[in-house]
């Protein structure tokens, strides 16, 4: 994180100074502006470039903050010294406030509602009558109340507001909030799974965002002096800061920087040199620039920049302690407590009954089979274990404790760990970073975070590739990726589903041991597969799964010669043609 | 007030919301078909809407439209002919840049490609708006026809206490852009273009596999979806004055009413549009004027947090 702070810095330094030259009155502004923008592009950002709820709103806590220094100013002779602090406030409470029921939604619906916000706002501030605010002249003690006839110190502020969000992104950036908000853009449910509280941390995100938006705003009505509802609420405040930051490149600190350094001048010039010869003119040569470069670059200036740099660069190994060779050695567990246990569950999605009245238990320590054919409700069952989807009816105990209802991140601090049939990586992620996400869940520490998933990788033999992207990696890798994250979250009950699905018979055997050696370490495993050959190698005991109910339990010598097993795979004609 | 002037005020902003109504709801209709087949999100729909009402404006009162046709006739058949002059538009626009960032080819891109069409299509707006204003000026304008101020009297009814005025103008024009989405629908259930884009707008791999040109499912879809908005444009424009910058406030109602029929669902986004005109209409009865476009916002907001698949049924399941 340092590495990132210096260069911030001295490009701040560089901007106030650069700034400190220019005398000129309108090109004064547009400097004071850039960075105003830049930082209501880095609000942006906070929410929609890292967890992917793109805002089309943001107008909302931006206008709420002028609105507020102005009106503050107005009634109460409040300085802006205190007012725009305090707006910051606002758009943190507005943000809390919108995020609360907005969150319920998500992709376009999300942000086609933030959309809602800032227009409806917009009209309500018309009809109270604040069409045009004009903040009044303090000639008595004009730095008392930001007043200043140097206009420079009004691009010094806007400066040391756009250096500070770029500090605070970065600070979140590396941090468990950073990571867990990228988790989330890339997979939610996988991320829920793996202990990541995601609306939790997209609150946070929303009114952190709010603040900063409001602050901007507050500092917009200094400068410009006259806020009016259009301005600061209007569809291209919204416009603008997510122009600014998807230009530069989303989640990321230099992105929503670049992308105002770049358009706002640009437009802003435009405007002075063409609009009253050629009308529109500046709009088209704006747009234009626009489309050219998300033709070129569609993820932004700063993400193509980086995949041209990485070209070359090559990862330095890390020392691969794979898997044991040796069988471990696994006590008897057919004498060992039930730690998790299942009552009579039931699930059904409309018409079709997915699992009916499923009890089951897990000893401590052992290796349990569910197996069954296709749709026998294998994976409705994990879904209801591990909390995505709530049971009609029955009970799922932990250690005796009733934790039916609750959610899959609490769950996953329970001690419950699971992986996917489809394997749900967060694909753009590093291995490690993907680790690290459910590491957090016990760690306080970023240093013992990393060491947690270092070690929970390099258990699974996937230590030589931690700062691949989760995207490259094969089929086994993925698997085993999958299973260092759940490992990261230190759980005692691991389910997984359909591990070996899609394997080759060498790579099924590395992962029995793999799965062995867990056992052996006192991990409890719950595993499902809808063929057995393997299997019967591998756990102590099957629970056999048909049309949603249990068919058969038991150890796995007797079940593989149940007529009742055989008749759910093969068909009753088969036995009977084979006996 | 007494009672029977609340019936005739009811009745009357009932009227107009059913017009205004069925030519929000063709709007929603096109940028439906863009959404459901293409689940992109595009900005520009509005600003196809304006150049729909310039082209209709322009065959109308400059190119001898009205010379042709009369006063009565050459409005509607403007309004028709912005349909394939923009559906050619959009078909340009979507091979040169939309085809671009979405469909086979977003799919390598970040969050499939959404950042990057959100600000393609917000750029497109904004070439389209400015562009609009240096070729066709910021005066508004609109076209005129005899029918706007004529109406249709209904009643009197209740002892001739309560009597209804249907502008003519409006109510043909409702009548052609319902016209129009009942051929839309029959194109997509009854002939083999229709089916291809349905099974692009479900499955677009499987599709594929079928042998159904997804790439140009998607192209006529656009090209379809802004022709069909564009219509709608052409008739608004018969009723209200316009500037280049007119698509943004219709663009939020095209969302408003989309949503609320549940993205994706044709038939939904023409009840959701339906729904729109009519809550803008009676809201004039109780709300100050400033507050009527807060309530349509207020009235989505509503909706999508309570019911988020949509008003009428249809959800829509890849989101």
């Amino acid at each position: 994180m340092r590495r990132e702070i210096l260069p911030i810095l001295v490009f701040g330094l560089l901007y106030a100074g650069l700034a400190a030259l220019v005398t000129h009155s309108y090109y004064q502004l547009i400097l004071t502006v850039v960075p105003i923008w830049a930082a209501m592009g880095l609000a942006w950002n906070v929410l929609s470039g890292y967890s992917g709820f793109v805002s089309f709103g943001h107008a909302a806590f931006f206008g709420l903050g002028a609105y507020f220094v102005a009106l503050t100013q107005i009634a109460w002779n409040l300085t802006p010294w205190f007012g725009i602090p305090a707006a910051g406030l606002v758009g943190a409470l507005a943000g809390l406030i919108v995020g609360i029921p907005t969150f319920r939604l998500r992709g376009h619906y999300f942000a086609l509602a933030m959309l809602a916000y800032p227009l409806a706002l917009m009209y309500v501030f018309e009809w109270l009558g604040y069409q045009e605010l004009a903040l009044p002249m303090q000639r008595d003690a004009p730095l008392a109340y930001m007043q200043f006839d140097d206009h420079r110190a009004y691009t010094w502020l806007a400066t040391g507001l756009m250096v500070f969000a770029m500090l605070l992104t970065a600070r979140i950036e590396r941090s468990r909030f950073g990571l867990s908000l990228i988790a989330i853009k890339e997979d939610e449910a996988a991320a829920e799974a793996a202990g990541v509280h995601a609306r939790r941390w997209k609150l946070r995100a929303i009114t952190l965002s709010g603040a900063l938006a409001g602050i901007a705003g507050g500092l917009y009505a200094v400068v410009l002096l006259v806020v009016t509802p259009p301005a600061v609420f209007g569809m291209l405040v919204s416009a603008q800061a997510l122009i600014v930051a998807m230009f530069g490149g989303v989640a990321t600190i230099w992105g929503p920087v670049i992308g105002a350094l770049v358009l706002v001048p640009l437009s802003e010039i435009l405007h002075a040199q063409l609009a009253d010869k050629i009308p529109g003119i500046q709009g088209v040569v704006y747009g234009l620039a626009i489309i050219a470069v998300i033709l070129v670059a569609p993820e932004g200036v700063v993400w193509k920049w980086r995949a041209r740099r990485r070209g070359g660069a090559e990862e330095k190994p890390v020392e691969d302690r794979s898997i044991p060779s040796s069988e471990p050695v696994r006590p008897d567990t057919r004498q060992a407590p039930v730690i998790f246990e299942a009552r009579d569950l039931s699930k059904s999605f409309g018409g079709l009954q997915a699992v009916r009245s499923v009890s089951l238990q897990v000893r401590q320590g052992e290796i349990l089979g569910v197996i069954g054919p296709n749709g026998a409700g294998k994976t409705t069952l994990f879904n209801l274990l591990n909390g995505f989807v709530a049971p009609d009816a029955g009970s799922i105990l932990l250690e005796g404790r009733d934790v039916t209802g609750s959610s899959p991140p609490q769950l996953c601090a329970a001690g419950i760990g699971r992986t996917f049939q489809v394997a749900r990586p967060f694909r753009r992620m590093s291995l490690l970073d993907n680790v690290i996400v459910a590491a957090w869940l016990h760690e306080r520490s970023e240093a013992s975070a990393r060491a947690l998933a270092l070690e929970a990788l390099v258990l699974v033999g996937l230590g030589a590739y931690v700062r691949r992207t989760a995207g490259a990696l094969s089929n086994k890798q993925l698997r085993l990726l999958e299973i260092a994250r759940a490992l990261a979250a230190r759980p005692r009950i691991l389910l997984l589903d359909e591990t070996m699905a899609g394997l080759t018979a060498t790579e099924v055997e590395e992962l029995m041991t793999l799965v062995r050696t867990l056992a052996a370490r006192g991990l409890t495993i719950v595993i499902i597969e809808h063929t057995m050959q393997a299997m019967v190698r591998l756990v102590d005991r099957f629970v056999v799964l048909d049309g949603g109910a249990v068919l058969t339990e038991g150890e796995p010598a007797r079940v593989t010669r149940d007529p009742a097993v055989i008749d759910a795979y093969l068909g009753r004609r088969w036995r009977l043609a084979n006996a | 007030m007494d009672a029977p002037q609340l019936v005739e005020n009811f009745l009357q902003a009932l009227t107009a919301g059913l017009s205004t109504g069925a030519i929000y709801g063709l709007l929603c209709v096109g940028l439906s078909l863009i959404f459901g087949v293409m689940r992109v999100i595009n900005f520009a729909q509005g600003d196809f809407m304006m150049l729909g009402m310039y082209v209709a404006f322009y065959a109308f009162a400059v190119l001898g439209g009205e010379a042709a046709f009369g006063a009565y006739l050459a409005p509607y058949l403007s309004a028709l002919l912005a349909g394939p002059a923009i559906f050619l538009a959009g078909i340009l626009v979507h091979g040169l840049l939309v085809s671009r960032v979405s469909g086979m080819r977003a799919s390598a891109l970040a969050a499939e490609g959404h950042y990057a069409q959100l600000i393609l299509t917000l750029g497109i707006a904004l070439v389209l708006q400015n562009g609009a204003l240096w070729l066709f000026g910021s005066t508004p304008v609109s076209i005129q026809t005899p029918l706007a101020s004529e109406a249709w009297a209904v009643g009197p009814l209740y002892g001739d206490r309560i009597e209804v005025f249907v502008n003519q103008g409006q109510a043909v024009a409702a009548a052609i852009a319902i016209g129009v989405v009942v051929g839309f629908v029959a194109l997509m259930n009854r002939t083999r273009l229709g089916k291809a884009l349905r099974a692009a707008a479900d499955n677009p791999v499987a599709a594929t596999y079928m042998g159904i040109d997804v790439a140009r499912a998607h192209r006529l879809a656009f090209g379809l979806g802004v022709g069909i908005t564009a219509v709608g444009g052409g008739l608004l424009a018969s009723g209200v004055s316009f500037q280049p910058y007119a698509g943004l406030e219709y663009v939020i109602v095209m969302y408003a009413g989309v949503v609320l029929g549940g993205l994706g669902s044709v038939s939904g986004a023409f009840l959701g549009g339906l729904t729109i005109g009519l809550i803008q209409q009676l809201s004039t009865l109780f709300l100050p004027n400033q507050l009527q476009n807060a309530a349509i916002f207020v009235m989505f907001l509503a909706i999508v947090l309570l019911r988020p698949q949509g008003m009428f049924g249809a959800a829509s399941r890849r989101t």
